[in-house]
């Protein structure tokens, strides 16, 4: 368990959360603009409050 | 869309959004009057009329408690059970539970303000309440998140609109802070010693102070309006897209700024520097929510000239980028070195809780009472009314409060040519003193426009319970 000390120490915690969470935004930017037809779906969503009547 | 009908109260339960919303009217109303009385006792002290149970301090916060937790709690468990609803066409999944999460609210409400005038408080700013409120408020919390969380699972849509996302980051997150923030051990009824001490307890307070501002009255009310602005508009959001990215970073960086409220303390410094960081990071999120707002009047902007309500939405928006362009300026740690402490930061909450947070439930509510009464609204020229007193009223509050705390920031930071202060704080006082009447004022304006609203929606009501069983359809046939 040696290995976990590592991450105990700021100049590894930092760059290790900013890498987590910089490919995770890029990860949600992918998913959301990355093709065209899951666009076309996600776009498809904001209808819903027009045909709750 | 599933193909079922819409529009009957008996598919929806739509007696607990009423209940609900006459509760936002009235607490709203109460909590703006005791807001005008405060800013009143503070330009003429003589006010206090040296009776304990009335002072500033004790009715500060009631003031808070009141507008924060009575009138947007009160808008947010309406529209969130209206928009759920409707969103999943799926009926609430317990009207018992429902019912509960109405009376324990209100019946925190009323303890809350009692504890406040009584004096019992744990001096924690927006959590006063001690520790028997706090257990009532998670229990009456966790109820409000079974029954969203559940009525979400049995809906009929295959997706979950993104307003029920922005609801469900507000309820989660503030379950979380709540608990978090009122760890304390109780030593009687009334009193009880905080978990943390020093530092550590101003962090874990403005951790809390910062995301209730972030969680409570900000993501909760994008869900309302990521409902009511296409609604009220007729038209769809500007980009689904844009609400996805700018939900996910909205949530992730506000977790991270409360420390901002602390800077030039004793914290440590890098704490400062992060929180100030991801305040200015803050700024695309926010505007990226304010822009699909706005964005989506694109093309029917001639509505903002006959439509008051859609006014109302349109102008809260403008109010929420503005308040959040302010914000992370703010947070800059050589501007905060100027406004910390002033009333600057009072101007600046009002921005966001007068122009943004109270016009976005006005415009939610007005949206909302004609179609849960089933008839029209009692009077469209009084809404047309309330909306320039609301505008008017907040413009006033903002521009006194802003003179008066970067006068007030200037004046204690002024040295003479010996290095001395140039002027005493009582001097600093009695300079402010026109810009607190004038706050009144501003405030007195905004609290007209609520009652106005508050008799325009009774009115509509009674009008709703004389007309024959079906409402607007049964009389005009």
């Amino acid at each position: 368990m040696e290995w976990l000390m590592w991450f105990t120490r700021f100049e590894n915690t930092k760059p290790v959360a900013l890498l987590i969470f910089f490919i995770t935004f890029c990860a949600i930017l992918f998913y959301v603009f990355g093709s065209k037809k899951r666009s076309e779906r996600l776009e498809s969503y904001k209808n819903m409050p027009l045909q709750d009547d | 869309m599933a193909s079922v009908a819409i529009g009957s109260g008996e598919q929806y339960n739509y007696d607990i959004v009423r209940k609900f919303t006459i509760m936002a009217l009235i607490w709203g109303a109460v909590g703006m009057l005791v807001g005008v009385t405060i800013a009143s006792q503070l330009a003429w002290p003589y006010l206090n009329f040296d009776i304990p149970y009335i002072t500033f301090g004790r009715l500060r916060p009631v003031h808070t408690g009141a507008v924060i937790f009575g009138f947007g709690g009160s808008a947010l468990f309406a529209t969130s059970y209206y928009i759920v609803q409707r969103t999943c066409q799926a009926r609430l999944i317990s009207d018992g539970m429902a019912s509960f999460t109405f009376w324990g609210w209100q019946a925190i409400i009323v303890l809350a303000a009692l504890g406040d005038v009584m004096g019992y408080s744990q001096g924690r700013e927006y959590a006063e309440m001690e520790w028997p409120v706090d257990l009532l408020i998670t229990v009456v919390w966790v109820a409000y998140a079974i029954v969203y969380i559940g009525t979400i699972m049995k809906r009929k849509e295959p997706h979950i609109y993104v307003a029920n996302w922005f609801y469900l980051a507000f309820i989660l997150a503030t379950a979380l802070l709540h608990i978090f923030n009122n760890l304390a051990i109780p030593f009687s009824m009334t009193q009880s010693y905080p978990l943390f001490a020093g530092a550590q307890d101003a962090m874990t307070q403005w951790w809390y102070g910062h995301n209730a501002v972030g969680f409570f009255l900000t993501a909760a009310f994008l869900g309302m309006m990521y409902y009511f602005v296409p609604k009220q508009a007729g038209r769809p959001i500007y980009s689904y897209r844009l609400s996805i990215v700018h939900f996910w970073a909205l949530i992730f960086m506000y977790m991270w700024a409360g420390s901002h409220h602390l800077h030039w303390t004793a914290i440590p410094d890098w704490t400062s520097t992060l929180a100030a960081t991801f305040s200015i990071m803050l700024l695309m999120p926010s505007w990226g929510g304010m822009i699909n707002g706005i964005m989506t009047m694109s093309g029917a902007w001639d509505k903002l000239r006959t439509d008051p309500i859609m006014r109302f939405l349109i102008v809260a928006l403008s109010f929420y980028g503005m308040s959040t362009f302010e914000g992370p300026m703010m947070s800059l740690k050589d501007v905060n070195a100027l406004s910390h402490y002033t009333d600057w930061t009072v101007g600046h909450v009002h921005s966001g809780a007068l122009g943004w947070v109270a016009m976005i439930s006005f415009g939610a509510i007005y949206h909302m009472i004609p179609r849960l009464w089933d008839t029209k609204m009692h009077s469209t020229k009084l809404i047309n009314v309330h909306f320039w007193l609301a505008t008017i009223g907040t413009l006033m509050y903002i521009t006194a409060m802003w003179i008066s705390g970067i006068m007030q920031g200037l004046m204690w930071r002024a040295y003479d040519d010996f290095g001395n202060l140039q002027y005493s704080f009582a001097e600093s006082v009695a300079a402010m003193h026109p810009y607190y009447a004038m706050r009144a004022l501003g405030g007195a304006v905004f609290l007209t426009g609520m009652l106005l609203m508050l008799y325009n929606c009774f009115m509509t009501i009674r009008q709703a319970k004389s007309m024959p069983a079906g409402g607007l359809a049964a009389s005009a046939a």
